[in-house]
């Protein structure tokens, strides 16, 4: 179980600060995948990247298994414990150039204490089904299959949760299709994916349960399927305009 | 522990990788002090130049501008303070042709039977300009002359400007190599990434920096030995103490790399700042002409460049022969080593993944 209480976050701008997250609090039980949904603005990456140690709140604490793993008053980076059983795919991710996919996977995988490293990038490379490109340097690389390498990396020390920060953005429909049957396998796993997206159909497809999020808020919360039986609407798009008065796709 | 070396040896190879498959930086890095050297040992070989270059004691009333030879023509006068140690450095300069005839009258000493001044002079029989010299002092009216012979080997522009080149060289891709791309990972995510994962940043730093330390050691070692062979480049000196000079040079460069780096995302920013600190040290560090005929100022200037202090050490032990223990070379690694500690300090401190 992770639980997210009451996280502020504040960035200094002009005219004035930006107020990224306002008292925003989860519970994610293990095993499902979550969804933070949310417009551009909205404060999802800012949340996730709060609960990955790469931003550190003003206010608010984030726990694993009952142990705080971040804090306001802690360091500006995670515990190692909490960075080995977190695995990361960014929104846009670059990679060092020059390397293949599977030398990033090797590299990757020996940043964790890992006792058969090698066994680990072979899995990985199964799970995410990238054998027939691995040895490609990234660049070289069609939009899904890098987000495919992508996934990789942040699977290969197998990771007890995983963050997605909108994976499938500016992918073409097949490519978020093959994405999304690579998530279902993942999820089979029995691992916790923590899940932002602005694609409604995605959210519905991929999570067992989902937030909306807007202005730093959790505005609402629920199983998707749940969610819409209970405001009577038929999709999450016109259950955000219903709740903001916004288009769920439109900029803050 | 074990896996703290295998984090370390994981980024040491990666970066390793990234620079040997990046065809172009690495065939410029190679190339680069090979056209400058070629370039200026065409531009500066061919047959000595008809001039000369004569150095005077200045003792008593014989200065520069009073001495016997004063009236020829074609000839640029230096003067040598009388103190032994100047007089000593001066032969050394005849017998490495960058001095062709050395003068010492003694106007007090005068020899009453034949009233003659009593002059010493010091000549390379190697030396055509030498040899020339010694003949016209006969004709010199009023010196009763001593000759002393000194022999040594001639320092060629190309022997003296070829610690100066690799030394930018060095420069070069020390500030740009870890510089630059601590800044282009900052800027596409990479570190932001890799903060992400059980790395600390002391680790990650440590691996650039030693991989940038081996690959350069790796190519100025390759440079240096064609350069050795193909332009019979004179090493006079202790190789060990060269290695140390150019060790302390690299780990030097690198940590006023790191210091750019520590903050920096904007790649544009850091091409100015790298190029506001390559270019003073490319001109003012006495790679291509001597400090000596500067504006003392400039002088004094010069000596914040950590490549001045490189060059000037790596020329005295090549040309002078100079060992690891002695001045010339422990004061610069002295140097170069308290710049590197004390950047490495700052810029690890100064250090953030974004």
């Amino acid at each position: 179980m992770i639980e997210v209480r009451n996280l502020f976050k504040t960035f200094p701008a002009k005219p004035e600060p930006v107020k990224a997250v306002q008292g925003l609090s989860l519970k994610i039980p293990s095993g499902v995948c979550f969804g933070i949904l949310g417009p551009n603005g909205a404060g999802k990456t800012t949340t996730i990247e709060i609960m990955e140690g790469l931003t550190k709140p003003d206010q608010g604490e984030v726990l694993f298994r009952g142990e705080t793993v971040i804090s306001s008053g802690g360091g500006h980076r995670a515990p190692k414990a909490w960075s080995r059983a977190i695995g990361i795919q960014f929104q846009q991710t670059a990679l060092q150039d020059h390397l293949t996919g599977r030398e990033l996977l090797e590299l990757f995988a020996g940043l964790y204490a890992l006792e058969d490293p090698k066994q680990h990038v072979t899995q990985a490379i199964e799970t995410c089904d990238i054998a027939e490109f691995v040895d490609r340097e990234p660049k070289k690389l069609s939009g899904g299959q890098r987000q495919r390498v992508l996934l990789a990396l942040a699977l290969v020390h197998a990771p007890e949760v995983i963050f997605l920060d909108e994976p499938t953005t500016g992918l073409d429909p097949q490519a978020r299709r093959t994405f999304w049957k690579l998530v279902e396998k993942i999820k089979k796993q029995g691992r916790t994916l923590i899940l932002t997206t602005h694609y409604m159909d995605e959210a519905e497809i991929l999570c067992d349960t989902v937030v909306l999020v807007d202005q730093g808020r959790v505005i609402d919360e629920g199983a998707p399927k749940e969610l819409l039986e209970r405001h009577g609407v038929k999709n999450l798009d016109e259950l955000f305009l219903m709740r903001t008065g916004r288009d769920l796709r439109g900029d803050v | 522990m074990n896996n703290l070396i295998l984090r370390l040896w994981g980024l040491f190879v990666a970066r390793n990788k990234e620079f040997y498959r990046d065809r172009g930086s690495m065939s410029w890095n190679l190339l680069f002090p090979i056209l400058i050297i070629g370039g200026f040992a065409f531009a500066y070989g061919g047959k000595p130049k008809p001039l000369f270059s004569i150095g005077v004691v200045e003792r008593g009333s014989v200065t520069v501008t009073t001495h016997p030879l004063m009236e020829w023509n074609y000839a640029r006068f230096v003067a040598i303070a009388s103190s032994p140690e100047e007089i000593e450095k001066a032969k050394e300069k005849v017998s490495r042709h960058q001095l062709d005839l050395l003068i010492d009258v003694e106007p007090a000493v005068a020899d009453s039977a034949a009233k003659k001044s009593v002059g010493h002079f010091w000549v390379n029989p190697t030396s055509p300009q030498g040899d020339t010299l010694e003949k016209m002092l006969a004709s010199v009216q009023g010196v009763s002359w001593n000759r002393e012979s000194t022999i040594g080997r001639e320092v060629r522009f190309v022997d003296w400007l070829t610690p100066g080149i690799i030394g930018i060289n060095m420069m070069f891709s020390a500030l740009f190599g870890v510089g630059y791309v601590l800044v282009r990972y900052r800027k596409s995510g990479v570190l932001k990434r890799l903060k992400a994962t059980p790395v600390r940043a002391w680790e990650f730093l440590f691996a650039q920096i030693m991989s940038r330390f081996a690959l350069i050691s790796v190519t100025t070692a390759m440079i240096f030995t064609g350069a050795y062979f193909a332009l019979d480049l004179p090493m006079n000196g202790s190789p060990f103490a060269l290695a140390l000079v150019l060790a302390s040079g690299t780990l030097c460069l690198i940590a006023m790399g790191l210091l750019v780096a520590a903050r920096v995302s904007s790649e544009e920013l850091a091409g100015g700042l790298l190029n506001l600190m390559t270019w003073p040290m490319m001109f003012l560090s006495g790679v291509w002409f001597s400090l000596e005929g500067l504006n003392p100022w400039l002088q004094k200037a010069s000596l914040i460049s950590p490549l001045t202090h490189m060059v000037s050490a790596a020329r005295s032990i090549m040309i002078d022969g100079a060992h690891w223990y002695e001045p010339t070379v422990l004061g610069p690694v002295g140097i170069l080593l308290t710049i590197s500690l004390l950047g490495l300090a700052l810029g690890s401190w100064l250090f953030r993944w974004e």
